[in-house]
């Protein structure tokens, strides 16, 4: 007989395997309202963690952070003395592709939203915060933004992302994060969306091949947390 | 009763379009359209919510609430009210942003210089007494000459 405890994470990853839709072929679902919009909760994060002890005793890097402006990480990020670039990706991405996942194929869109999105000199980041913007975005764009921020981030700097770790979930939750402290956030789910591709630990070593090192910390919310050094 | 505001306050109304520079040395209230350069060094610039620039902006304090495109500088503090829409780099002191605004770049705290304390009154060094210096008598018979 299993614990309880075990029961309850097996409980959750049936939950979030099985979403009750299934992905309609040739096409992704439209964005929807989440039931848990506006719920906040706290967690703790070994990558959030990770990424912090990499910068520690260092101030003045520049951070991308793309959860969008909150007064809570400019806050946290320029007490340590950063300079910090804010930009809601997610906004960015219903902005440049609209709702419907199969226009993210299209060259034009994805050249207008690099532009719109991460035009800075090379090497302009030490460090970035994707939170979960990525597992949002399908294989070309995906691709095309990873090689984008390989330029832009300084040689031996990291990056932190967040994949759901279902192989099989055709939709996630899109979230804002807030960090609370050097290991601690507040997740706040923004909306449900299609996930651009399944995302395994060797899928995202893939798309982060070029990268020096890619390091997973996988935790109980069927979330997989990601550090990468440039 | 509020108290009565005592500063003065320029405002372009949301009817108005002004394309060029603007320095003022009052507070200014921008709610109509402005393309150029904002600056009022020592004073508040507020963008109200039907304001819509396209300037970079300086000022002592920058509040807005409309929608900007330019970077900031503000000597003092920003605040980025909900609904606002600013896409620039901002530099001040302080910042305050209100969830539903939206920000697209860059901020740089720079601490403000803290005043120094009220320094002691400088003391005068007292003039150092001259060196003796020696010097021939001709000389300074001829010196004294000139005096007279």
């Amino acid at each position: 007989m299993l614990p309880e405890k075990l029961r309850s994470i097996f409980r959750r990853e049936s939950e979030s395997a099985s979403p009750g839709t299934s992905r309609p072929a040739g096409g992704g679902f439209p964005v929807r309202r989440s039931q848990k919009k506006d719920v906040t909760v706290t967690r703790q994060s070994r990558g959030l963690e990770q990424f912090f002890f990499n910068i520690r005793d260092i101030v003045g890097l520049s951070i991308l952070d793309l959860a969008g402006a909150s007064q809570e990480n400019i806050n946290f990020l320029t007490n340590l003395g950063h300079k910090v670039y804010s930009q809601d990706i997610i906004r960015s991405l219903d902005e440049a592709f609209g709702p419907d996942p199969a226009e993210q194929t299209n060259v034009g869109r994805i050249d207008y939203f690099l532009r719109t999105n991460f035009d800075y000199p090379p090497g302009t980041f030490d460090g970035a915060l994707l939170w979960d913007s990525l597992q949002f975005m399908g294989p070309a764009l995906l691709n095309a933004t990873v090689e984008r921020l390989y330029e832009l981030m300084q040689p031996k700097s990291y990056l932190l992302a967040f994949f759901s770790s279902s192989d099989r979930a055709a939709e996630a939750p899109s979230h804002n994060f807030r960090i609370v402290d050097n290991k601690t956030m507040l997740i706040t789910e923004r909306d449900i969306r299609p996930t651009g591709q399944v995302f395994n630990n060797r899928n995202l070593e893939k798309v982060f091949g070029k990268f020096e090192s890619v390091k997973f910390f996988l935790t109980r919310e069927s979330l997989r947390e990601v550090i990468v050094r440039r | 009763m509020p108290e009565p505001e005592t500063r003065n306050t320029a405002t372009i109304g949301k009817a108005v379009k002004i394309n060029g520079q603007i320095f003022t040395k009052e507070d200014l209230y921008v709610d109509g359209d402005v393309e150029g350069t904002i600056e009022s060094h020592d004073n508040k610039v507020t963008i109200g919510p039907n304001g819509r620039v396209q300037a970079g902006i300086r000022a002592r304090e920058v509040v807005i609430l409309g929608q900007v495109q330019g970077n900031v500088e503000a000597s003092d503090k920003v605040d980025i009210r909900k609904d606002a829409k600013l896409v620039g780099d901002i530099t001040t002191s302080r910042i305050s942003i209100e969830d539903g605004a939206l920000f697209k770049g860059s901020i740089d705290i720079k601490k403000a210089e803290p005043k120094p304390a009220a320094a002691p009154a400088p003391t005068v060094a007292a003039p150092r007494p001259a060196e003796p210096v020696a010097v021939p008598a001709a000389s300074t018979a001829g010196a004294a000459g000139m005096k007279r």
